[in-house]
């Protein structure tokens, strides 16, 4: 890579940095350099890596707190993708090595290097295989994050794909006594939907013509670089307009404009008799519900997290599930909107009955790790249905104003989980640490005996319940009030819900926090809680306090890059259902989302 | 013409032409010779047969590199760089020199892991690189055939010494079993094979691929009378049995797993590597050979003709694709012996290289880029599954000799005492299975590609997308028996009676598995020059 390079996407180094590091480290952690005796030495170079990570996406993502703008830093406030690099990679395939970030998945970034630092301070009582747990530890955190960062679907998938092989690992060696089950069931499940999404990334790549694109388009799709001269992207653009045969593309960005095109070559394919943008949306779908994951394909869920060693259920709480939740918002509805249009009813139904279905299982549950699992599936049951009203047009009434808040209140649903979920996960963590039972029924009395701890737990677990003030509160309440102009009859079930969530949390922290005394097992291993796990803990609880007293934090963030994409593909309903009743000024999804703000 | 000028035509076209451009299989034909010298003469017997292979090997892949330089500066120039060897018996293109070299690189590999796993012991080298380097001549043929007879020929040169090869463990019971069944079952498919072929010739009155194709299509096109017809797709039947039989394509599979457990780990490596490259070829060449004309510039009758028996081709194909891949998978479920599963596991990838075959076929002659590029996505599939296959056998023969056992129970708790053999093990299985950022994954994309691409513009499409979902769903389950593996090596605690070997001591063996694996990872990330390549090779269907 010549320095001209550098000049011309700045955020080469940066942005690859954050990706590769934690791979690169585990290459060298894994090569017989250090000796697998050194434990200690292996996790703070773990330890330090994460750090490291973390604070360079933090520097990337929030420019105020280290000084003056830099060129490889993000513009807070700006709706469009942002810090875009691209290279080829492979050019028989156009596949190219193209990442960039949004105000839609900076935050995820963040929160997944934030999360994994924790989760790495959190894996101090490991000890078994300690260098080979680290080194799939750091595996996976590359996987991740080259997800929320890749914008070229081939380079997604591989992502996607690079999570399974650590994570099955990291749950089948180092997880509770019913391990491997979980470890397989979670990488068949995933191994499913991902299969499925290949088939639609072949279909939407062979039927993608990147010669329908205007040149605009092409540049904006960073197809062809903006930061060319203007003679040589006029060369480039000439170049794809006169080809003879059709240029394909996996581009994440041009194949949402091209379908978003009326003349959309995905609505026009037809794969026995249905089109391919409802087809494509559908299999994108199956493959990425299973990981956010929503009933009937939660399943693996509940094994898996509670079968996972302590931190690796803050990761697949805390980030996993969101990556479900990214796809859908970033790839199936960009990419298919007519598929999301037709759809939308199955999107919304699927959350609602997550939503639901999960928090009555959360309250059937006795093992206190497998309550917190359900809730995951309750919680991100909001989630699926913020996105879906995002299409919804309900009767006779087009209110894509509320699309931006249910988007909007989705996305803060899913950071918000974020915290919370990995706080809840730890803080149960603490607890099987000490006493080696999960069992709800036969704790009691914590607080007598861990003041400090159960003052901070019932604090995060607050926040899950989604008590105002707190984090959990802001993306449900967006969520619900969005969801009343599409279906009255969804919105008050996921208003009822609250109801259970109350429910199976406050009496899981009657259960196990307050009561006379602790008359379980192990009652003498109950010590205080300890720096370290106070090192973890505090930062939770203070962001779950902090966004939700203060969400602009977030929103200042999320809310240009989804309003746009709203916006965009509220012209695009417009002019492909011209049939459609008249509709609110565009100007108003920011005004929606302010006065729902200001409501609460 | 007199017999004056066809003589000296024929020996000027020999010599001149042919002979040049056949010095790969001269130089293994050569090797042969040496190395049974090398056991005849008491002056040479201080000459280790091994190493006298070898050197024709290497020197056979420098000839291979050297005719594909060749060949790639000629294809920009229109048509690419054909020619018939041998009076239209064998035919020298890109598909040829890219899978002669993929042939001789992989004999190189594959006599250096003959040498450091120890089979065969000196006495039985002369004997045992003989066959192997005479199976391969026979597998370069297959791979240049243009003659049916010259298809019958090769393939049988390839299969017989594979045959003694399958017992060459003498003494052993399970060996000499796996070989007399090997070989009955070879027998009677090559019967059915040459009466296929000669009903073929009766009605066609030819053997030249070439020729065959553009009466082939004159008789189906005109629609003659049906026995005609009737004759015609027996012969293409029974010619489908032959090359089933070398792809261990189901229902030609039973001696595949008998053979994988009964012979030596090594023979397993040659016929799951080498045996599957050649029939490969052979089975694109006969699907081109029989489906197009080679100008493409087939019109009326011809071409309707010829898209009937494409047609024809592709369902064989694609349906016996579909239930090769489908019951290898099931049936490696079940097995607690590693050869044995991975002899399953090789039926099932035979699936899916059929399944591009197929594709392939679907494509020729209505979309030519698109063939070009489902024979690419084959010879890349072929490049990797060579590392790939060549590296799990090549761990079966290592941990065989520290473990004295191939069952996969024995393996348990293996990665507390050899962590490195299990990373290795990890990524060529994970490879298998076809899960990225390995060559695996890009493989079987590469297919998935070409037969999403016969959905999108051929008139095969309900046929492509039954066999498109049934790839999808094979490659979910095979999921099952490769992570068994890996689970006991990782997951299973170890046997107590285990001693731990010394930590960091590089073993050759040890080397060897990494340097097999490496290609794995590596043609999964950059994948661009080895994906060139197979470009180049796809470039022989113009």
């Amino acid at each position: 890579m010549s320095p001209a390079d550098a000049l011309s996407q700045p955020a080469l180094w940066p942005l690859s940095a954050i990706v590769f590091l934690p791979a690169i480290v585990a290459a060298v952690l894994a090569l017989p350099i250090i000796p697998r005796a050194r434990e200690e030495l292996i996790r703070w170079i773990t330890l330090a890596t994460t750090a490291v990570v973390f604070l360079l996406s933090l520097w990337m993502a929030w420019p105020a707190v280290f000084g003056a703008q830099g060129p490889a830093q993000f513009t807070i406030g700006e709706a469009g993708m942002q810090l875009v690099v691209s290279k080829p990679w492979i050019p028989a395939f156009s596949i190219e090595y193209l990442l960039g970030v949004d105000g839609i998945s900076m935050p995820l970034v963040v929160l997944t290097t934030f999360l994994s630092l924790l989760a790495c301070a959190a894996s101090w009582p490991i000890t078994k295989h300690v260098k080979a747990y680290h080194v799939l530890f750091l595996l996976l955190e590359t996987g991740m994050l080259g997800v929320f960062v890749s914008l070229d679907f081939f380079l997604f998938y591989v992502f996607w794909e690079v999570m399974l092989l650590p994570m099955y690992f990291l749950i089948g060696i180092w997880g509770g006594p019913r391990r491997e089950y979980a470890a397989i069931k979670f990488f068949l499940y995933t191994l499913l939907g991902s299969v499925l999404m290949l088939l639609a990334i072949l279909m939407l790549y062979f039927t993608s013509d990147l010669r329908m694109l205007s040149p605009e388009q092409l540049e904006a799709a960073h197809v062809v670089s903006p930061a060319l001269e203007a003679a040589a992207r006029a060369d480039a653009v000439a170049a794809i307009k006169t080809a003879a045969e059709p240029i394909h593309t996996f581009n994440l960005l041009a194949l949402a404009e091209l379908g978003q095109l009326p003349n959309s070559p995905f609505a026009a394919a037809q794969v026995w008799g249905v089109s391919l943008e409802v087809l494509a949306f559908l299999l994108l779908l199956i493959g990425f519900v299973i990981k956010v994951p929503v009933v009937p394909v939660h399943t693996w869920l509940p094994d898996a997290h509670v079968e996972a060693p302590t931190p690796i259920s803050m990761i697949l709480a805390g980030v996993l599930l969101k990556l479900g939740g990214y796809g859908i918002i970033r790839i199936c509805y960009p990419v298919c909107p007519g598929g999301g249009l037709t759809l939308a009813w199955l999107v919304c139904g699927l959350g609602v009955v997550s939503m639901v279905y999960g928090a009555f299982a959360a309250l059937a549950q006795t093992d206190f790790k497998r309550m917190v699992a359900y809730s995951s599936v309750s919680h991100m049951g909001y989630v699926m249905l913020g996105l879906g009203v995002w299409s919804a047009v309900a009767g006779n009434e087009f209110r894509w104003d509320a699309w931006g808040q249910g988007v909007n209140g989705a996305m803060f649903q899913m950071l918000a989980h974020g915290f919370s979920s990995a706080g809840m996960f730890f803080m149960v963590g603490v607890l099987y640490d000490r006493v080696h039972h999960r069992n709800l029924n036969e704790f009691g009395g914590i607080f007598n005996r861990m003041p400090v701890y159960a003052a901070l737990a019932v604090a995060i677990f607050f926040a899950g319940l989604g008590l105002p003030g707190l984090c959990g509160f802001i993306g449900e309440v967006l969520v619900t009030l969005s969801a009343w102009n599409y279906s009255r009859t969804l919105a008050a079930i996921s208003a009822f819900t609250v109801i259970l969530t109350a429910g199976y949390i406050l009496w899981a922290i009657q259960r196990v926090y307050l009561g006379a005394e602790y008359k379980g097992p192990h009652g003498e291993a109950l010590t205080p809680i300890t720096r370290r796990e106070l090192a973890i803990a505090t930062p939770l609880v203070f962001l779950a306090i902090l966004f939700g007293v203060a969400p602009q934090l977030l929103f200042n963030y999320v809310t240009p890059s989804v309003n746009r994409q709203v916006e965009t593909l509220a012209e695009w309903t417009r002019e492909v259902r011209p049939d459609f009743p008249a509709s609110p000024a565009i100007e108003t999804v920011e005004a929606g989302v302010t006065r729902a703000l200001a409501g609460e | 013409m007199d017999l004056g000028s066809l003589v000296s035509g024929t020996i000027n076209d020999t010599l001149r032409v042919s002979l040049p451009l056949f010095r790969v299989e001269l130089v293994i034909a050569v090797s042969v010779v040496l190395v049974l010298l090398a056991r005849m003469l008491p002056v040479l017997r201080w000459l280790d047969s091994g190493l006298v292979a070898l050197g024709g090997a290497c020197f056979a892949s420098w000839y291979g590199w050297a005719d594909l330089q060749t060949v790639q500066q000629a294809v920009p120039e229109a048509g690419g760089f054909s020619r018939e060897l041998f009076g239209g018996l064998l035919v020298f293109d890109s598909l040829t020199v890219y899978v002669r070299l993929l042939l001789a690189a992989f004999l190189v590999l594959y006599i250096v892991f003959t040498k450091v796993s120890g089979i065969p012991d000196r006495e039985d080298g002369a004997d045992f690189y003989v066959l192997v380097l005479g199976a391969t001549l026979g597998m370069c043929l297959m791979a240049s055939a243009n003659h049916l007879l010259m298809v019958f020929m090769a393939v049988e040169m390839a299969s017989v010494p594979s045959y003694a090869l399958a017992g060459f463990l003498k003494g052993r019971k399970a060996a000499s079993e796996a070989a007399l069944k090997y070989a009955v079952y070879g027998a009677g498919a090559a019967g059915i094979m040459l009466y296929g072929i000669s009903l073929l010739a009766g009605v066609l009155g030819t053997c030249h691929l070439p020729s065959m194709a553009g009466e082939l299509g004159r008789i189906v096109g005109e629609g003659k009378a049906g026995g005609e017809i009737m004759v015609l797709s027996l012969g293409g039947l029974m010619l489908a049995v032959g090359l089933a039989f070398k792809l261990s394509a189901v229902p030609f599979h039973f001696w595949c797993p008998d053979v994988f457990e009964g012979a030596a780990a090594e023979i397993g490596a040659f016929l799951s590597v080498a045996s599957k490259a050649a029939a490969v070829a052979l089975a694109v060449r006969l699907v081109f050979g029989l489906g197009t004309v080679p100008d493409g510039a087939a019109a009326g009758v011809v071409a309707t003709g010829l898209a009937d028996v494409r047609h024809f081709l592709v369902y064989v194909v694609g349906l016996m694709a579909v239930a090769t891949c489908t019951l290898g998978n099931l049936a490696a479920y079940g097995q607690t012996n590693m050869k044995r599963l991975l002899a399953y596991s090789t039926v099932a990838h035979a699936g899916y290289l059929m399944m591009g075959v197929a594709a392939a076929g679907a494509l020729a002659g209505v979309d030519a880029a698109g063939a070009q590029r489902a024979v690419a996505a084959l010879a890349f599939y072929l490049g990797t599954y060579l590392f790939m296959n060549l590296a799990a056998f090549a761990i079966v023969a290592v941990l065989r000799n520290r473990l004295r056992s191939e069952e996969i129970a024995s393996y348990a708790g293996l990665v507390r005492t050899n962590p490195g053999i299990v990373v290795a093990t990890t990524i060529v299985l994970v490879s298998l299975i076809g899960l990225p950022p390995l060559a695996g994954f890009v493989a079987k994309f590469l297919i998935f590609s070409s037969l999403v691409k016969a959905i999108a513009s051929t008139a095969e499409s309900p046929l492509m997308l039954v066999i498109l979902i049934v790839g999808g769903i094979n490659t979910v389950i095979s999921l099952f028996y490769y992570l068994r593996v890996l689970k006991v090596m990782t997951f299973d605690p170890l046997p107590e009676d285990r001693v731990a070997e010394p930590a960091g001591a590089f073993s050759l063996a040890g080397g060897l598995v990494a340097a097999l694996a490496v290609p794995v990872v590596l043609f999964g990330i950059l994948w661009s020059g080895l994906y060139g390549f197979a470009q180049l090779a796809g470039s022989f269907a113009s």
